[in-house]
């Protein structure tokens, strides 16, 4: 694997006294889709909200260990200029109150565009990506609650595009969606990963088959403490895991 | 029927009534109150009493201008003191404090709710009044709007903060994660999604301030100088305009209605319907900001 | 166009010209004043109670907390007629109030739901009524003062009497017991009321057995917000009750509150020292009842935790 975009060193993570995340080291490919599956509990999660830090706010949570970015170590920037670089889909469609122009247009005006040429260019550019700006071109100014659940996802991707990320973090964000709008989205991770690096948590084992390139397999015992027990391509986990456990989630024994 | 049943029956009927009642008494309050300031309208009429801002009953002059602007100034300049202070104490309260100094803060802002509106005059009184004296300006005699206009700020801050913290606080947490996700820092968060979730909450809670500080009667009158004057600057510099006395409507009622007998009594009572009408119109105001902020928030800008 | 990337710079050359150490500037400038507004508010508490309790303190012994006050224009003598009048007043107030507010509570929330298949007329009756406490609610305390002037006083002649002031308060405290009455009762959980009715005990019994007695800290909470607020208002009392600073031996005797005695010191006799004295026994009687509330409130949470 070269290329590595993501690499964590023996990472580790704890929240208070409580140890969630146990010696993981991975290297993330750049511009292809990783799927982090697993069951419940297992922290899958909690490593992925890592790669931007939104572990930072919540209070009591410390880590051990390393997580580069392009060789760089995360924990040495500043969040909020990593944040940027490391976008983030939501669980459940999170749009502002706002209209759609102004959800997207959001990102680069924080960073201090204030061009409304430039951010008319944006937004247009950020839907086309995110295959939604046909179906709301005409209703720029609608608020993006009005939206059905599947578009406010496509929103949601728009609004993470805008700002100009290198690496999208998705947490299964076709959770809440009906299997149409499911569908939709995955091809558009499988679109998107041509130029993003994107790291997917899913539940669903099927999705993880059908849209990622490679698999990390976490996995946790009584302790509730998650490991990674196997990173491989894609298909080799799901034709030919080297972990009996791994097997045995695929295969649903268990999860 | 069962004995059961009857009791139950009565019940209801008996409890019926007491709901009722509220609707009585509000009934009851505009009636009375409206019914003795008739002849005020009648014999004055609107024009003179709303207008004209000379008040001496001794003289058959009834003009309450003069405490119209005395109220809308001392609560002006508490909205413009106590507002402020308010919502950076509701914003450091729901999104800056941590848990351990809220629970010193909090409570602090609770207990300045409880207290005695007699007990901030006579601070003021004590206090602040002299303390103004002492600005060398001609005519000054610390009692004044800026003595009223202070000690109301304190008095509304807590209405306002609490409340406006509960708006802040109802706005969703995944705004907050959408916007830090995407590279906003914790004050651009705040100041560009959760200000503007929470518009409508905070709004209220300022009307909410507005309306308490029209209401305020003994606290004015221990310190505003209740002299019946129409409010202006002491000197050619417009800011001593706060060093001036004035009277609150109030004020005014409180003031006279012990000793007042007919037309000036109604006067007093015309008076007391002005301030109810000066307050439902704000309260109103606030409502269709309300709605009308909800509407367009739909809208782009 | 779908997952496409801009090879345009626009936004990459923000970023890089994007000034993060002066937005963290700025965010450091503000949360500072947010803090210092947080402790200005912290320092103004501090002020008040503290000069009025020191200052006051001085003032308050015995003598004073039981001697009645000598009258006239003089402010001397002690307050004992005051606390006495104070505690008649709240006790008269609530007495009207209480039964009044939590009937009233208990109809729009127990029963005003069924009516939605009932007639319309006792639908709107229902609105009307919760429009009503929300009205009532936001008048000032001047205008139930001058409420209870026209009616109490001088329509029905109570005069100037513990029995009109009482009267005038008690309006002006009904919103706040049917407020927190209606939130105490919507707190009791369904499961009480349908495990009840599914034993065939009828509505009353269910209520009166189950309801109100689960809502009780709740109740109380809102009589005690009830029983601050009588110690504390003025206005109210100020044009109902006169000013004598005798003790009332009956209901249509006139009296004077701590609060209102307070006042007359300042404005009429200017004893500031004594109404400062006045205003420590005030303060810490709120203070006393703020610590019952609390004390009442987390004693509720700390139920409802057990029960789950």
């Amino acid at each position: 694997m070269n290329d590595s975009k993501l690499v964590t060193i023996n990472y580790s993570l704890y929240y208070g006294n409580f140890q969630a995340l146990k010696d993981i080291n991975i290297k993330i490919p750049e511009n292809k889709v990783t799927a982090l599956i697993g069951p419940s509990g297992c922290g899958k999660s909690t490593f992925l909200r890592s790669f931007n830090r939104m572990n930072d706010l919540i209070p009591g949570v410390r880590t051990e260990g390393s997580v580069l970015l392009d060789g760089e170590d995360l924990f040495k920037m500043d969040p909020v200029a990593l944040r940027q670089n490391v976008g983030m889909v939501f669980q459940k469609p999170n749009p502002f109150p706002k209209s759609i122009f102004d959800n997207i247009a959001y990102g680069p005006r924080v960073t201090g565009l204030k061009d409304r040429h430039k951010l008319e260019e944006i937004v247009e550019r950020s839907l086309r990506s995110a295959a939604l700006w046909d179906e709301v071109k005409d209703s720029l100014g609608k608020s993006g609650l009005e939206l059905s659940g599947g578009q406010q996802q496509r929103l949601c991707i728009a609004r993470a595009l805008a700002v100009e990320p290198t690496v999208i973090l998705m947490d299964e964000p076709a959770a809440s969606l009906d299997p149409i709008a499911t569908l939709r989205i995955e091809d558009l991770i499988h679109k998107l990963s041509e130029n993003y690096t994107i790291v997917i948590v899913t539940h669903n084992m099927q999705q993880a088959g059908r849209v990622s390139d490679y698999t990390a397999f976490f996995y946790t015992d009584e302790t509730r403490t998650g490991q990674l027990v196997e990173f491989d391509e894609t298909k080799t986990i799901f034709t030919n895991p080297s972990d009996q456990r791994t097997e045995d989630y695929i295969t649903g024994r268990f999860g | 029927m069962s004995g059961r049943m009857i009791v139950d029956k009565a019940v209801k009927v008996v409890l019926f009534a007491s709901a009722i009642i509220s609707i009585l008494i509000v009934l009851a309050i505009g009636f009375f109150i409206f019914r003795e300031s008739l002849d005020a309208w009648a014999k004055i009429g609107i024009s003179e009493m709303l207008f004209k801002s000379v008040w001496r009953p001794g003289q058959d002059q009834y003009g309450i201008l003069a405490m119209i602007v005395g109220s809308v100034s001392v609560t002006f300049g508490a909205i413009l003191m106590g507002v402020p202070l308010a919502l950076g104490c509701a914003i450091f309260l729901a999104e800056i404090a941590p848990a351990g100094v809220q629970s010193i803060v909090r409570p602090a802002v609770q207990l300045l709710a409880g207290i005695p509106s007699v007990v901030y005059g006579l601070f003021g009184l004590v206090i602040l009044v002299p303390m103004i004296r002492k600005l060398n300006v001609p005519g000054n005699s610390g009692f004044g709007l800026l003595a009223s206009s202070i000690v109301l700020a304190v008095m509304i801050l807590p209405t306002i903060a609490s409340i406006a913290e509960d708006a802040i606080r109802a706005v969703p947490e995944n705004y907050r994660q959408g916007s830090l996700a995407l590279g906003a820092t914790k004050w651009q968060t705040i100041t560009k999604v959760v200000l503007p979730a929470g518009k409508s909450g905070i709004i209220a809670a300022i009307i909410l301030g507005i309306g308490r500080a029209l209401g305020e009667t003994m606290a004015m009158i221990m310190v505003i100088g209740n002299s019946v004057i129409m409010p202006k600057p002491l000197t050619a510099n417009p800011l001593t305009f706060f060093l001036s006395q004035a009277r609150t409507l109030t004020g005014n009622i409180a003031v006279e209605i012990n000793y007042a007998t007919g037309l000036h009594a109604n006067a007093l009572f015309a008076t007391g319907v002005v301030l109810f009408a000066l307050i439902m119109i704000i309260n109103a105001s606030a409502r269709w900001i309300i709605t009308h902020d909800q509407r367009s928030s739909e809208k782009a800008r | 166009m779908i997952g496409e990337r801009s090879s345009e710079i626009t936004l990459a050359h923000t970023a890089k010209t994007r000034n993060l150490k002066t937005e963290h500037r700025v965010q450091k400038f503000w949360f500072s004043l947010m803090w210092l507004f947080g402790l200005i508010t912290v320092l103004i508490l501090i002020l008040v109670i503290g000069y009025v309790l020191v200052q006051g303190g001085k003032a308050v012994n015995w003598e004073l907390l039981t001697t009645p006050p000598k009258g006239g224009l003089s402010g001397e003598g002690g307050i004992s007629t005051t606390i006495a009048t104070t505690f008649y007043l709240v006790g008269l107030t609530l007495l009207i109030a209480t039964p009044l507010g939590v009937s009233a509570a208990v109809y729009l929330i127990e029963y005003a739901g069924e009516q939605s298949l009932s007639s319309k007329f006792l639908r709107t009756m229902i609105n009307i009524a919760n429009f009503a406490v929300e009205t009532l609610a936001g008048i000032p305390s001047i205008i139930f003062g001058l409420f209870g002037y026209v009616l109490f006083v001088s329509t029905l002649k109570f005069g100037f009497s513990l029995l009109s002031a009482s009267l005038a308060g008690a309006c002006l405290v009904l919103p706040t017991i049917i407020r927190t009455t209606e939130e105490a009762l919507l707190a009791v959980p369904d499961d009480y009321r349908r495990g009840s009715l599914a034993l065939g005990a009828t509505k009353w019994q269910t209520l009166s057995r189950i309801v109100l007695p689960a809502a009780m800290p709740g109740i109380i909470t809102g009589i005690i917000l009830s029983v601050g607020r009588v110690i504390s208002e003025t206005a109210v009392f100020y044009v109902t009750l006169g000013g004598s600073y005798r003790l009332p031996t009956s209901i249509m005797d006139s009296g004077r509150t701590l609060a209102l005695h307070l006042y007359y010191l300042a404005m009429d006799t200017r004893a500031f020292d004594k109404a400062m004295g006045t205003g420590a026994v005030l303060v810490v009687m709120i203070f006393l009842i703020n610590l019952v509330i609390n004390l009442i409130s987390r004693k509720l949470t700390a139920g409802v935790r057990k029960v789950r």
